[in-house]
């Protein structure tokens, strides 16, 4: 399932005193089954773009094309789009509502109006998928952690079986162990469906472990879009956006400055230990 | 169809009526009210109006806002006109099938609708130049000494303004919690009415209990800076009259005599 953005441009309450240009010619190809990081600092338009992905928001100029078809199209099936681009808001816990953990996650398959049983069978997938025990099943979704939570609400995205999921800032306020639990739990909800994943985030080194390609979102223009190798290459534009490098990047510079001969084209722990192990002699 | 809702909007502007102390805005609202229900006669609106012309000049809010405010009654408006123009007895001016017109009936339809708009108007005038800090503010200083028969008027006002904050943060959390819903599949404008009442609910319930928690974090953030209530409590900002105040009081004064001594001449 290919998603073109084309000279998108979007602006909160055209028109009015309070107009502002939120994304500004945006031109994006995403393929199948891509690792997609998205990042930008807080106001860079990220949200904004995930949510014209699957409708939500409608451009002012430019369209969204998905599979060759224009989304903005009167009589587009826009629930059948949702099914397929499953979007994952920011704190997706606060959308929980049934009385029930499974009856939650029902709720998105049921939507699309699938029969009891395979919305079911989905729901108890989504929810093994993303970790959730048997025994929370029955429960009120009130009633479990603030990590669980945020699963569940995924899970219910997982449920429409979506070709393209999109994560706006999913580990935000979890814990370290939260967030790595979660993030594995994607990969391999990849693995398994083999679906494309487009993940918003702040943190430099999440996306620098996970996604195969990184776009950098500034001031409602694409900054960079390329392999996470190659956009961190550019260490000082993205610390004037307030973005910076990963941690271990950073270091690797530092220690360059500091005299020593290694490369800074690093951006895991693991190659970084290498690279400094070898600059040694050892 | 919220954002509609000027209720309690407030228009940043400079003018001398922002400036003015919300006592003087609030007992000069109450006073504009009142006089529309004093005059018994057309003419006694001359002044109301004219009054209010002037206010508006003064405030430099543009008119538009004032009519954004007109749209939210525009039914009642009509409803009560209607009512009283085909309702009301009295001399017939004009039939039509089974409806009868009276000479009283658009007389009385006509301080309706003159009234109402009135009361619409100046009443967002105050709103529209006043932040809702202000007002608050306004509140709980004039009607202080109520606080003799025990009434908690800072407590009142207390709640007034928390309420009144939190009804930009609602409504930008319902959006939320719609597109949310919206990515889910839900469908929030197709349907019968039953249909639609059901899909509400993947909508309310989220928005209570984030409401709830939002509450509840307020609470304790206040009892983290030791808030207990009103007593002896001071402020950053008193409100301190000024000499546009006392102008202020006059020009009211002013005016409630003007409208007092029509009703009298004008029988």
């Amino acid at each position: 399932m290919s998603i073109i953005v084309n000279h998108l441009t979007y602006r909160y309450n055209p028109g009015t005193a309070m107009e502002s240009t939120a994304l500004d010619d945006i031109n994006l190809k995403i393929e199948d089954g891509e690792f997609i990081g998205l990042i930008g600092h807080t106001g860079s338009g990220k949200s904004t773009l995930v949510q014209q992905l699957n409708g939500i928001l409608k451009p002012t100029s430019g369209g969204v094309y998905v599979d060759g078809a224009d989304i903005g199209d009167d009589g587009y099936d826009l629930k059948k789009l949702r099914g397929e681009v499953g979007l994952v808001f920011q704190y997706p816990e606060h959308q929980l509502f049934e009385t029930d953990v499974f009856k939650d996650v029902c709720f998105g398959p049921k939507n699309l109006g699938l029969t009891q049983k395979e919305t079911e069978l989905r729901a108890y997938e989504a929810l093994k998928q993303v970790g959730i025990a048997d025994e929370y099943f029955y429960q009120s979704p009130f009633d479990l952690s603030g990590g669980q939570k945020r699963r569940v609400a995924i899970a219910g995205v997982l449920a429409m079986k979506p070709k393209v999921l999109i994560l706006d800032e999913p580990t935000a306020g979890l814990d370290p162990k939260g967030r790595d639990e979660l993030l594995d739990k994607l990969t391999s909800i990849r693995q398994d469906t083999g679906c494309t994943i487009i993940l918003v985030s702040h943190s430099m080194e999440d996306v620098a472990r996970y996604a195969d390609r990184i776009v950098v979102m500034h001031k409602g223009r694409i900054a960079f879009d390329d392999t996470p190798m190659e956009v961190f290459k550019h260490r000082d534009e993205l610390k004037e956006m307030g973005l910076g490098v990963p941690g271990i990047t950073e270091t690797m510079y530092k220690l360059k400055d500091a005299g020593f001969p290694v490369s800074t084209d690093i951006i895991t722990v693991d190659t970084a230990v290498t690279e400094i192990m070898k600059v040694l002699g050892r | 169809m919220l954002r509609d809702i000027t209720l309690g909007q407030y228009y940043p502007a400079e003018s001398v009526i922002h400036r003015l102390d919300p006592r003087v805005k609030l007992l000069g609202t109450l006073i504009f009210l009142t006089s529309l229900f004093i005059t018994k006669s057309f003419y006694g609106y001359i002044p109301a109006l004219l009054f209010l012309i002037f206010i508006i000049k003064a405030s430099k809010v543009p008119f538009s806002f004032m009519v954004r405010g007109m749209k939210a009654i525009a039914f009642l408006l009509v409803f009560s006109v209607v009512l009283n123009l085909f309702l009301t007895q009295g001399d017939v001016v004009f039939t039509w099938w089974k409806l009868k017109i009276t000479k009283q009936g658009i007389q009385t339809a006509g301080f309706m609708a003159i009234r109402l708009t009135f009361l619409i108007i100046g009443s967002s005038v105050m709103t529209l130049t006043t932040t809702p800090n202000n007002l608050t503010d306004g509140l709980e200083k004039g009607l202080g000494f109520l606080k003799i028969i025990h009434v908690p008027v800072h407590e009142i006002s207390m709640m007034m303004s928390i309420a009144l904050r939190f009804i930009p943060i609602l409504m930008e959390e319902t959006d939320k919690i719609m597109k949310a819903q919206m990515a889910r599949g839900a469908d929030f404008d197709s349907g019968n009415m039953f249909k639609r009442v059901k899909a509400l609910v993947p909508l309310l319930v989220p928005l209570f209990v984030s409401a709830f928690r939002r509450a509840n974090d307020l609470a304790m953030a206040m009892e983290a800076r030791c808030y207990r209530g009103g007593e002896g409590r001071t402020k950053m900002k008193p409100l301190k009259y000024h000499r546009r105040d006392a102008i202020g009081y006059l020009i009211l004064a002013l005016y409630l005599g003007v409208i007092i001594a029509l009703r009298i001449l004008l029988k």
